[in-house]
C-alpha cells in the first residue's frame, strides 16, 4: 500500500516479520539507514501516530514495537519516496535476519 | 559485629576474600547544583562524551554478543535524545548527576515495564549506560570504578563491567539475581573468578564489609570471626596446593600411567574465554558452543559477525582442530524469537538440530560462516541432538548448499568435516546407522535421557549419574564403533572434566575428552594416575 502523493511526501506500512521486533539491533540498523537520507523520516505503530523520529535510536527503542506489529513509515523532504521504500525494504527483509518461516525437514 | 552467612548458587568455583563493592547501591547525587546551569550542562555533556569514548574502546576489542551489546550502547550514547530530558532537568536547577539519574530512571522504567522480554532484557544495558555516565560525574562516588580484588555485589553484572575489572588481582562476583548459564558466568569460569548467583540477602547492606566467598558451595560469610577466617584460610590453602599440583600437568600431554596418549581438548564459548591461555595446554578445541552469539541485542548475529567470532577461535587454536557445534538452542537454552515458548517438556521438544532445520535461513548463515572460518584452519562442524540419520543428511545437504553459494560469491571457504553429537539414546544405540565423519558424546544430555532424571531437578539429580552402567555401556559401544570404522569419538560433557569419572570413561574405550579450560590440569593429573592395564574397577 503506497501513497506517494507528492515528490516530497511518502507514507507506507508493513508488518515486522523479523524474529524479535524492533529490538536493539534492528533499531540500530533502522536508524543508521534513516540517517543516510536528508529528508525527515518518522515511524509509528498506527497511522494516527504518535510519530517518532526514525533517526534517533533512543526514540525508536521507546516505541517497543514487537514482532507482528505493523510499522508505519512517513517521510517528507528531498528523497522522501526513496527513503520510505528503503525503510520498508529493510523491514520486509527482516533486517537481514531470520524470519521464523518454518521449512520442511529435508530427507537426504 | 557477629558474622553473617548468606547462601546462593555456585556459578564458578573458587574461594576469595575481599571487601565488598556494591555495584548498584542507591546513589545520593547532589540535589543542589554545584555550578551554574551552563557549568552543570557542560559537565553532563563531558561525562557523556567520556562514557561514549570508553564504550567505543571496549566495542573495538569485543566480538560476538559483547560487540553487539556495546554497539547498541554506542548508538544510544551518540543520540542527543538520550541526554535531552536530563538537560531539561539541569535547566530547572538540578545538578547534572541528579538530573541524569532522574531522566534515566524514566527511560529505564520504560524498558523494565515492557511486556516483551526482548526489551525488558535491555534494562541492564540502560543501567550500565546510566552508571557509566554517573561515574564520570561523581568521581569517588559509587560510579563504575571498582577497586581490584573486590568482592563485587550486584543484582546482575553487565559484560562490559566484567571486562573492565582486572580479575588477575583476585576478587569474586556475588549476584542477587543472575544465572549460572549467563555469558558472564561462562567468562568467570573460564578466567577462574569465583561467582555466586541467586544470593539471598540485602546487597546494599554489604558495602564495605569484609566477605569470605566459597563459590563452590555458594556460601558467603560477612564480617567473619577469627575462627571462620582460620577455617577459610586452611580451605584456601588446600585449594591452592591442589591447584598448584595440577597446574604442573597443564602444559604436558595427557598420558595414562601405562603410556596411553589421551587427546585432551577444550570446551569454549568465545574467544574471550581463551584470551591469555596457552594453546599448548590442549590438543584442540573439542566443543565451541555457539549459543552465546545468539543472545545479543536484536538477537541474531549476521554471517560476518559469526565468521569473525569463529575465525578468532581458529586463530587461537594455531592449527589444532576446532570442533564447532551448530546452534544448540532450546531445552535449557532458550533464544527469544527462535525457540518455542511454553513447550510442556522443552528437553524433549524442538531443540538443537531439530530447531536449526526448522530455520533453514538462520542455519544457512551459520553454515556459511563456519565454512568460511574453515579456510583458516581445521574446523569441524558438529550437529547437536541428532536423533535419526535423516537429520544428519539434511545438515550435509545444507552444508553443500552453503559451500556452493560461497563459491558463487567468490568467498574463500574450507570443506569442514561433519559430525554429530551422541546425546539422544536413539543415536547412541543405533550409532552404526549414522554416516558421520566423527562422533562426540554429550554426556550431560545422554545421562539425563538414559536415566530419565534431570540434572536441574534437585530431588532426582543424584540419579543423573554418568557412572550409571547403562550410560557407560552406551559410551563403550559408541567408542567401539568408532574404532572399528575409523571414526573419531570424543566426549565433551561435564563428565570429561570430572576426576571421579575419567577412569571409567577411558576404560569404556574413550581416548579423547574435552573439558573446560579451568579443569585441564586436574584432568591431566587424574589421567596420569590411571593404569589401563588394571582390571576394570
Amino acid at each position: 500500500m503506497k501513497d506517494h502523493t507528492a515528490t516530497e511526501h511518502a507514507t507506507d506500512r508493513t508488518e515486522l516479520i523479523n524474529a524479535v521486533g524492533l529490538h536493539a539491533r534492528p533499531s540500530v540498523k533502522l536508524t543508521q539507514l534513516a540517517k543516510t537520507f536528508a529528508c525527515r523520516v518518522e515511524i509509528a505503530l498506527s497511522a494516527e501516530g504518535p510519530w517518532v523520529d526514525a533517526k534517533s535510536p533512543v526514540k525508536v527503542m521507546r516505541v517497543k514495537a514487537p514482532r507482528g506489529a505493523v510499522l508505519h513509515v512517513r517521510t517528507s523532504g528531498p528523497g522522501a519516496a526513496a527513503a520510505a521504500d528503503a525503510l520498508i525494504a529493510l523491514v520486509r527483509g527482516g533486517f537481514g535476519e531470520e524470519t521464523n518461516q518454518p521449512a520442511d525437514l529435508r530427507h537426504g | 559485629m557477629a558474622e553473617l552467612r548468606l547462601f546462593g548458587r555456585s556459578a564458578a568455583p573458587g574461594v576469595a576474600k575481599g571487601v565488598v563493592a556494591v555495584l548498584d547501591a542507591a546513589r545520593r547525587p547532589r540535589r543542589e547544583a554545584a555550578g551554574t546551569q551552563a557549568e552543570e550542562a557542560s559537565a553532563l555533556q563531558l561525562a557523556l562524551s567520556q562514557a561514549l569514548a570508553e564504550v567505543e574502546a571496549l566495542a573495538g576489542r569485543a566480538t560476538g554478543e559483547a560487540a553487539d551489546m556495546l554497539g547498541f550502547q554506542v548508538a544510544m550514547l551518540s543520540d542527543e535524545e538520550l541526554v535531552r530530558p536530563a538537560l531539561e532537568g539541569v535547566g530547572a536547577g538540578e545538578s547534572a548527576a541528579a538530573a541524569w539519574e532522574a531522566a534515566m530512571e524514566v527511560e529505564i522504567a520504560g524498558y523494565r515495564d515492557a511486556r516483551d522480554d526482548h526489551f525488558s532484557a535491555r534494562t541492564a544495558d540502560l543501567e550500565d549506560i546510566r552508571d557509566r555516565v554517573l561515574g564520570h560525574l561523581e568521581p569517588g562516588g559509587t560510579g563504575p570504578v571498582i577497586p581490584d580484588g573486590s568482592v563485587v555485589v550486584a543484582a546482575d553484572l553487565p559484560i562490559s563491567r566484567f571486562l573492565a575489572i582486572d580479575w588477575a588481582r583476585g576478587g569474586a562476583i556475588l549476584l542477587t539475581q543472575g544465572s549460572s548459564t549467563s555469558h558472564v558466568a561462562m567468562l568467570a569460569r573460564a578466567r577462574g573468578v569465583p561467582m555466586v548467583v541467586g544470593l539471598v540477602g540485602a546487597a546494599n547492606a554489604m558495602a564495605g564489609r569484609e566477605a569470605l566467598v566459597d563459590a563452590a558451595t555458594g556460601e558467603v560469610v560477612l564480617d567473619p570471626t577469627e575462627a571462620t577466617l582460620a577455617i577459610f584460610a586452611a580451605k584456601a590453602d588446600r585449594e591452592m596446593t591442589a591447584a598448584a599440583a595440577s597446574a604442573t600437568f597443564r602444559l604436558r600431554p595427557a598420558v595414562t600411567r601405562d603410556g596411553t596418549r589421551i587427546a585432551l581438548n577444550l570446551n569454549a564459548s568465545s574467544a574471550h574465554e581463551l584470551e591469555g591461555l596457552d594453546p599448548a595446554i590442549c590438543d584442540g578445541i573439542g566443543l565451541v558452543r555457539t549459543e552465546i552469539l545468539f543472545h545479543g541485542p536484536g538477537a541474531l548475529p549476521d554471517e560476518n559477525a559469526q565468521y569473525e567470532a569463529y575465525r578468532r577461535i581458529v586463530a587461537w587454536a594455531d592449527g589444532r582442530p576446532v570442533t564447532i557445534r551448530t546452534l544448540d538452542a532450546g531445552g535449557d537454552k532458550p533464544i527469544p524469537g527462535v525457540t518455542v515458548d511454553g513447550e510442556s517438556n522443552p528437553f524433549l521438544g524442538l531443540r538443537g538440530i531439530r530447531l536449526s532445520l526448522r530455520h533453514p535461513a538462520l542455519f544457512q548463515i551459520q553454515l556459511r560462516a563456519l565454512a568460511r572460518a574453515a579456510a583458516h584452519g581445521d574446523v569441524r562442524i558438529m550437529l547437536p541432538m541428532v536423533t535419526v540419520p535423516a537429520e544428519l543428511e539434511a545438515g550435509r545437504k545444507l552444508l553443500g548448499e552453503a559451500l556452493a553459494s560461497l563459491a558463487r560469491d567468490n568467498l574463500p571457504a574450507g570443506h569442514p568435516k561433519l559430525g554429530i553429537m551422541i546425546e539422544v539414546p536413539a543415536a547412541a544405540i543405533a550409532v552404526d546407522h549414522f554416516d558421520a565423519d566423527f562422533f562426540s558424546i554429550g554426556s550431560n544430555d545422554l545421562t539425563q535421557y538414559v536415566t530419565a532424571a534431570g540434572r536441574d531437578i534437585g530431588t532426582v539429580a543424584d540419579l543423573a549419574d554418568p557412572m550409571n552402567p547403562a550410560v557407560l555401556r552406551l559410551i563403550a559401544s559408541v567408542a567401539r564403533h568408532g574404532r572399528e570404522t575409523g571414526r573419531e569419538v570424543s566426549l565433551c560433557g561435564d563428565a570429561g572434566g570430572d576426576v571421579r569419572v575419567i577412569g571409567a570413561l577411558l576404560r569404556a574405550g574413550l581416548r579423547s575428552l574435552s573439558v573446560a579450560p579451568a579443569y585441564v590440569g586436574a584432568a591431566k593429573q587424574a589421567i596420569a594416575a590411571i593404569d589401563l592395564r588394571d582390571a576394570t574397577p
